[in-house]
């Protein structure tokens, strides 16, 4: 009896430990959805929920891509300027006559080509991520412009709106999303790539002399991550019919902000895919649950930012109490 | 060992300085003049003076993001301080810098007390500052300042643009307090180790306290002498402002894990990027084409020291 009592409670709290995040983010949602929803019902109606999580799905698809480099150990700042070259050239090639299958194609192509180039300076050369980003960054916002010379895409054909198709009354983005978590996470924790990735960010030499080559690890993790920016690019680039020649302001830090707040710790080696996840959604739920409950637009970014202080305060506390 | 290293960082970024002078003097009459170098100055005052303290941030190994938005919050506290609430505009700055100081202040503490990474912390701390300048001024600009108020932006001194002389102050005062003094020290110490430091009665919270609250001061001088310099406020001041500065301290030569990097360095890594700035677009190069520019130097720089200081060591 008591045997089993104890090894329940043990079970329960290494569940705490790996999952607490991922589970404050649940509890946080339906929080907010039964309090919204009971201050404005439209809340719930089932187009604006799909609406929200479609809109913001590609974030959360870019988000699983940056939690698998910093797992690692690594980031990726360059990942708006990104979303945005790789969209024009997306556009591009579907109003130049293109067949729409490679115009689809070309950022997931173009996404791993980029971040190869970054995982291998990162690997071999030995220069911070942070740095190699902040200059791919500035490469790829100055190229941006000056192909575009900001304008904007539009007349692309028909057919070419992925993101705004359904599928068994869900919207493919949020389909993408939920089908790309969950094979990240199995991939992350039941194969001995994904081990290895944790294994590289919480303790490199450990992984090195356990037969792991880092470099080519870390090589591999940018790969996957730039296939995700360009997965994440196809549903930006065909929500709406246009295709602008900017990215939303600090597109970057949200990406990275979700990670983080999914539970993914900055020093690399913990995190789950499923909580970036939840953190994007969890923010896309925040904006318009503040819209419906009649807050001004403007201190919109205030609330988040205390919100996300709040969650950062929180999970610091919960780290040092199961640690302890 | 160590030394010679950093030595040899600056040297190249020097010797690339001189290159880049040397060609763009040749590639367009009008950037070697006088004036379009004073003129350059102008713009370059509100990154220095970031980037200056930013320097110190990452030598601790930390970081701070939230400049930007810090120097968005100030100028509308400025605006709003002064027109709104009527303040005399002399009191108005005083609030404004207050304010900056405070929330850089906000950031050391939520970094030394809480143990939340600098990365972290500052990225949520730069949503929350903009969102504030964003709430207070209603998305709203704010115009009409005295006169008077434009001689810190605009007007000169002896000749040469005043806040040059504001940038030079401050090069000077923090290199010569990284350098020289205790402080400088314990800067170096706690980013080398930080443990290390802990147990050899450095003040660490103290010292990270104090740097992350002098970046929220910067930011905040830096947002009055941009007010004066467009004789505007608008909620969206600075926006960007982290990886400007955060480039040209790490072109600098400074270590993004700590430990290492000089003023020297930094000043030398702002001349570079602002001369590539104007210079390629007084050669013809389109706006956009100098970001390209300034990520290639960025990593090349960084790819060539390294390369020779793996020799030097190896």
């Amino acid at each position: 009896m008591n045997n089993q009592y104890e090894n329940n409670n043990k079970f329960f709290s290494r569940f705490l430990i790996n999952y607490g995040q991922e589970l404050v983010l649940l509890a946080s949602i339906i929080i907010l959805f039964v309090v919204v929803s009971q201050v404005n019902h439209r809340f719930l109606g089932g187009n604006n929920l799909n609406t929200i999580f479609a809109g913001n799905a590609y974030i959360g698809v870019a988000a699983i891509g940056m939690s698998i480099l910093i797992i690692t150990g690594n980031i990726d700042v360059s990942v708006g300027a990104l979303i945005g070259v790789l969209a024009t050239i997306c556009g591009t090639l579907a109003v130049s006559g293109y067949p729409i299958w490679v115009a689809w194609t070309a950022p997931i192509l173009v996404g791993i080509a980029v971040n190869s180039l970054v995982g291998i300076i990162v690997a071999y050369a030995g220069i911070p991520s942070i740095v190699v980003t902040l200059g791919m960054m500035s490469i790829l916002r100055g190229g941006l412009i000056s192909v575009t010379g900001g304008d904007w895409i539009t007349d692309m054909p028909e057919g070419f709106f992925l993101a705004q198709q359904d599928f068994m009354g869900i919207r493919v983005p949020l389909l993408a999303l939920i089908f790309f978590t969950i094979l990240m996470f199995y991939i992350m924790s039941n194969t001995t790539w994904g081990r290895s990735l944790y294994a590289i960010g919480g303790n490199p030499e450990a992984a090195r002399t356990s037969g792991i080559d880092l470099k080519k690890g870390v090589v591999i993790a940018f790969a996957v991550h730039g296939m995700f920016v360009g997965l994440s690019t196809i549903l930006f680039a065909t929500q709406l019919n246009i295709i602008q020649s900017t990215v939303p302001p600090n597109l970057e830090l949200t990406v990275i902000t979700a990670s983080v707040i999914g539970g993914v710790s900055i020093m690399g080696g913990t995190g789950t895919v499923i909580g970036s996840s939840l953190a994007t959604i969890l923010f896309a739920a925040i904006g318009s649950s503040l819209i419906f409950i009649g807050v001004s637009a403007y201190w919109l970014r205030a609330i988040m930012g205390i919100l996300i202080l709040c969650t950062v305060l929180a999970d610091m506390a919960r780290r040092r109490r199961v640690v302890t | 060992m160590r030394m010679k290293s950093i030595f040899r960082h600056e040297t190249i970024l020097f010797l690339v300085v001189i290159a880049a002078l040397v060609i763009l003097s040749i590639q367009a009459e009008q950037f070697a003049t006088i004036d379009n170098l004073l003129n350059q100055g102008r713009f370059l005052t509100e990154v220095s003076l970031v980037a200056l303290i930013m320097t110190f941030v990452i030598v601790t190994g930390g970081i701070d993001l939230s400049v930007g938005s810090i120097l968005g919050l100030s100028a509308i506290v400025l605006g709003v301080a002064w027109k709104k609430l009527g303040l005399p505009l002399p009191l108005a700055i005083l609030v404004a810098l207050s304010v900056g100081t405070l929330a850089g202040l906000f950031n050391g503490i939520i970094i030394t007390r809480f143990k939340v990474p600098p990365l972290i912390a500052t990225l949520a701390t730069l949503a929350l500052y903009r969102g504030l300048a964003e709430g207070i001024s209603q998305a709203r600009s704010i115009r009409g300042y005295p006169e008077w108020f434009f001689v810190l932006g605009q007007g000169e001194f002896f000749g040469i643009p005043t806040q040059l002389w504001i940038v030079a102050f401050f090069t000077l005062l923090t290199g010569f307090i990284l350098t020289y003094t205790t402080w400088g020290r314990a800067t170096y110490a706690i980013g080398a180790n930080e443990t290390a430091a802990r147990f050899s009665g450095i003040a660490v919270d103290k010292t990270k306290l104090f740097i992350y609250a002098a970046s929220g001061f910067a930011a905040s001088l830096a947002a009055i002498i941009f007010v004066s310099r467009v004789s505007t406020t608008r909620s969206d001041m600075g926006m960007g402002l982290e990886l400007d500065a955060i480039t040209a301290v790490v072109l600098g030569g400074t270590s993004i894990f700590g430990g290492k990097g000089t003023i020297v360095g930094t000043f030398f890594g702002l001349i570079l990027i602002q001369i590539l700035k104007n210079g390629l677009s007084l050669a013809g190069v389109k706006s956009d084409g100098t970001y390209i520019a300034i990520g290639l130097v960025l990593i090349l720089t960084l790819l060539i020291s390294n390369l020779f200081n793996r020799n030097s060591e190896g």
